[in-house]
């Protein structure tokens, strides 16, 4: 017969200072461990959900990201010209060649420069970005020195909300609007025309194109297509894989230290929680003595004891996911090192990270509880009514 | 002689649980260094920069190179003493997960601004006569076990191709703050190549190193050599080589933090712990106190007691953790290889670690003894535990 879930419950309420304690110590070893986790997941999502399948980015062989690399304007013409381009609902393909450069720009808190992206677009540059949506002011005229900002670069950077100029390759450009792009990269980019980009900071060729591909199903023909061509030195990848790849860094770095660093914190809760199930058994050795003599089996106390470690954890658990999930509201922004340039990103908790930081807070009581339930359930009657 | 005593037995009644909180903060301690250490690390480059090195780069961002003869121009400025070209080259060594720092540089000239980069003569010259040649860091060349005269293949990302070097030699660090990770070659053969393939983008520097005579007068000499080339096609900013680092620690800044703030993390959570093992004790022990205090000891005779046990745990626990973490950051040191070329755990983390193990001690106690010291003889002597 098994001891009833409520002596497990009131024995953990009886010593409050103590299960306050203990439960505190690892709530904080589950918060960090899920924040870190929800930080990483937060940036992979952000980059993934930043490319459509459909999409193909077309870079220079070798180069990494678009701001390394350079297309001039006859191999660009050679991709453009490509069959399996999808077409717009002007008729023309949907194929957008765009500049992408870096610039450095002061923070507006700290007034500390970081590296932003400034991508040149066209009309078809929109089309095959529908997630981007502009959510005050309007859309640059073609032509003329009007850019619009990302919602993060907006917030962000001095000189990049609405209405207000920012100065680069020598010339003042207005924000004429500010975008969202649905918590993707691109709302950590700054856009303006394609043509005025490539005069102002005199570009002969541009840094990538990109296309819709009609058939999706097509993409490796296409890209067989590309990298078999003798006039071009470039390389063509599907967005989703494009921008997936530059998260990779960033969110391994993260994830590899923050889970190293929370085993190793968590070594100090599993100690606090043996700590106080150690003293919970040695207060109550009488108790155990009389439960056994009134028939409860060696393997009820063990059940008992455990069930009250692992309850510490669930509780520190818990009591820890809530606090990293009002996390969710707060948004990081940092340099990604792949690129070079800025990225925000919010912390994203996902079903996958409340299951392994429960799992993570229940191993540690089952750790911290074991050793202590074990020299409970090993007694002897005699030894343990005597004791009392 | 009795209290010491009576402090040190109380400590061994529970050795089991002495010794699990002792543990814990031996493990918290530890790694509350290796973490600062980390932070550290991060502004390793800014810590090792010198005061007479200005860093002239493209104002709109260090992607945009500059024009190679803005090299002429700023050497005329007054207060100037030398200019090197250096171009950030960005290859691939075998795979992208080998990650290390390489420089085109325009070796004579950056090498002597550089006295703490020790390169025996004969390497040197080696070097100063092969265009292909390269040199790399002592550290570098370890973890991928060059030897000179090995041939090493970049791929290029942002200059394509593939780019073999002859190592001709390999420099140590004036002292452990030099990082010896990173990879020299010239900048002159980057040049001509590139000339050879794409000549547009030929004679441009990424950025200038430049050495001033007086490091009073960077300030002056900074906006002296940015007004030469303002309302030009290429303006520049320049900045001190500390500040041109720190901007690199700023855009990482909110990693940073968060690392710092972690590291605080721990020590509330070994805060805990160490709370509730004095916690505990001191509530075993209400009816002994009660006893001493019939005998005629004050209050604040228990609240040292406890206080006094609290501190001596943490501290000694505290300096073992702190003995801990030189081995455990020279064993990261070598697992991260050239991730964090100069790591090592300052004077400061050890007065910090040490700072904290009291801090923990003394909010451990806090509770406990204020609850002793106050409780009445009575209740004291009826207290079950």
């Amino acid at each position: 017969m098994a001891l009833p879930f409520s002596y497990v419950v009131r024995n953990l309420v009886a010593r409050r200072l103590t299960t306050a304690l203990t439960v505190g110590g690892m709530a904080l070893v589950v918060y960090v461990f899920a924040t870190v986790l929800m930080l990483a997941a937060g940036l992979e999502r952000t980059l993934v959900a930043t490319g459509s399948d459909d999409n193909v980015v077309v870079i220079r062989k070798g180069a990494q990201t678009e701001v390394q690399s350079g297309v001039d304007r006859i191999q660009a013409s050679i991709v453009e010209s490509l069959p399996g381009i999808a077409t717009g609902e002007d008729g023309r393909p949907l194929v957008s060649k765009e500049p992408v450069v870096l610039i450095s720009l002061p923070k507006r808190e700290s007034g500390k420069p970081s590296n932003v992206v400034i991508r040149g677009v066209t009309t078809a540059g929109y089309a095959l970005r529908p997630q981007v949506r502009i959510v005050d002011g309007r859309l640059p005229r073609p032509g003329t020195a009007e850019v619009i900002a990302g919602r993060s670069i907006a917030e962000g950077f001095r000189g990049a909300g609405r209405d207000e100029t920012v100065r680069f390759a020598s010339r003042d450009w207005t924000v004429v609007g500010v975008f969202d792009a649905g918590r993707t990269g691109f709302d950590s980019e700054i856009w303006g025309d394609a043509e005025q980009m490539l005069q102002a900071f005199r570009r002969q060729g541009y840094s990538s194109v990109i296309f819709r591909l009609a058939d999706g199903s097509r993409f490796d023909a296409m890209r067989q297509a590309i990298e078999a061509d003798p006039r071009l030195t470039l390389e063509a990848k599907r967005e989703t894989r494009f921008y997936a790849d530059q998260s990779e860094a960033l969110s391994k770095f993260i994830t590899y230290l923050g889970t190293s660093i929370s085993i190793i914190f968590s070594i100090g809760a599993v100690i606090g929680a043996m700590i106080t199930m150690y003293a919970s058994v040695a207060a109550r050795t009488g108790e155990i003595g009389t439960l056994r003599a009134l028939g409860f089996s060696r393997a009820a106390i063990l059940t008992a004891f455990l069930t009250e470690s692992l309850l510490l954890g669930f509780v520190g658990g818990a009591i820890g996911l809530a606090g990293a999930s009002l996390m969710q509201a707060v948004s990081i922004s940092t340099m990604n090192f792949q690129t070079f340039a800025e990225i925000a990103f919010s912390f994203t908790l996902t079903p996958g990270i409340v299951a392994a930081s429960l799992g993570f807070a229940l191993a540690m009581g089952f750790i911290g509880g074991f050793l202590p339930a074990a020299r409970a359930a090993r007694m002897k009657i005699v030894d343990a009514l005597r004791a009392a | 002689m009795f209290v010491p005593l009576l402090v040190l037995r109380n400590l061994f009644r529970h050795k089991l649980r002495t010794l699990l909180t002792a543990l814990g903060i031996v493990i918290a301690i530890a790694s509350f260094g290796i973490l600062r250490t980390v932070v550290d690390a991060w502004y390793a480059g800014a810590n090792a920069s010198s005061s007479a090195r200005l860093v002239t780069r493209s104002s709109v961002s260090l992607v945009f190179p500059l024009p190679l003869n803005y090299a002429q121009k700023i050497r005329q400025v007054a207060g100037i003493e030398s200019v090197a070209a250096v171009n950030w080259f960005g290859g691939v060594y075998i795979s992208e997960r080998n990650f290390f720092p390489q420089f085109a540089i325009q070796a004579p000239a950056y090498l002597a601004m550089y006295p703490e980069i020790l390169l025996a003569d004969a390497e040197r010259k080696a070097f100063f006569t092969d265009r292909q040649g390269a040199i790399a860091g002592r550290k570098l060349a370890d973890q991928y076990g060059w030897k000179v005269g090995d041939a090493i293949p970049l791929r290029g990302t942002i200059f394509p191709g593939t780019w073999t070097f002859a190592l001709r030699g390999i420099y140590d660090g004036a002292d452990k703050t030099v990082d010896q990770s990173t990879f020299f070659f010239h900048w002159e053969y980057l040049n001509e190549t590139v000339r050879k393939s794409n000549p547009r983008r030929g004679d441009q520097a990424g950025l200038f190193v430049v050495r001033i005579r007086d490091p009073g007068q960077a300030a002056e000499v900074s906006q002296a050599v940015d007004a030469t080339f303002a309302n030009s096609l290429a303006e520049t900013l320049t900045e001190t080589e500390k500040a041109f680092q720190l901007s690199f620690v700023a855009m990482t800044e909110a990693i940073l933090v968060a690392i710092q703030a972690v590291s605080y993390v721990v020590l509330l959570i070994i805060m805990a712990v160490m709370a509730n093992t004095m916690a505990m004790t001191a509530r075993e022990r209400y009816g002994e106190y009660a006893t001493m205090k019939a005998l005629g000891f004050t209050g604040a005779f228990v609240a040292g007691l406890i206080t006094a046990e609290s501190l001596g745990l943490a501290l000694f626990a505290g300096v073992a953790g702190i003995a801990l973490t030189f081995p455990l950051a020279a064993a990261f040191a070598e697992a991260m290889g050239t991730l964090f070329p100069v790591f090592f755990v300052s004077e400061e983390t050890v007065a910090l670690q040490l700072g904290a193990s009291f801090a923990v001690g003394l909010v451990a106690a806090a509770v406990p003894a204020w609850r002793a010291a106050r409780v009445r003889i009575v209740d004291g002597l009826r207290a079950v535990a």
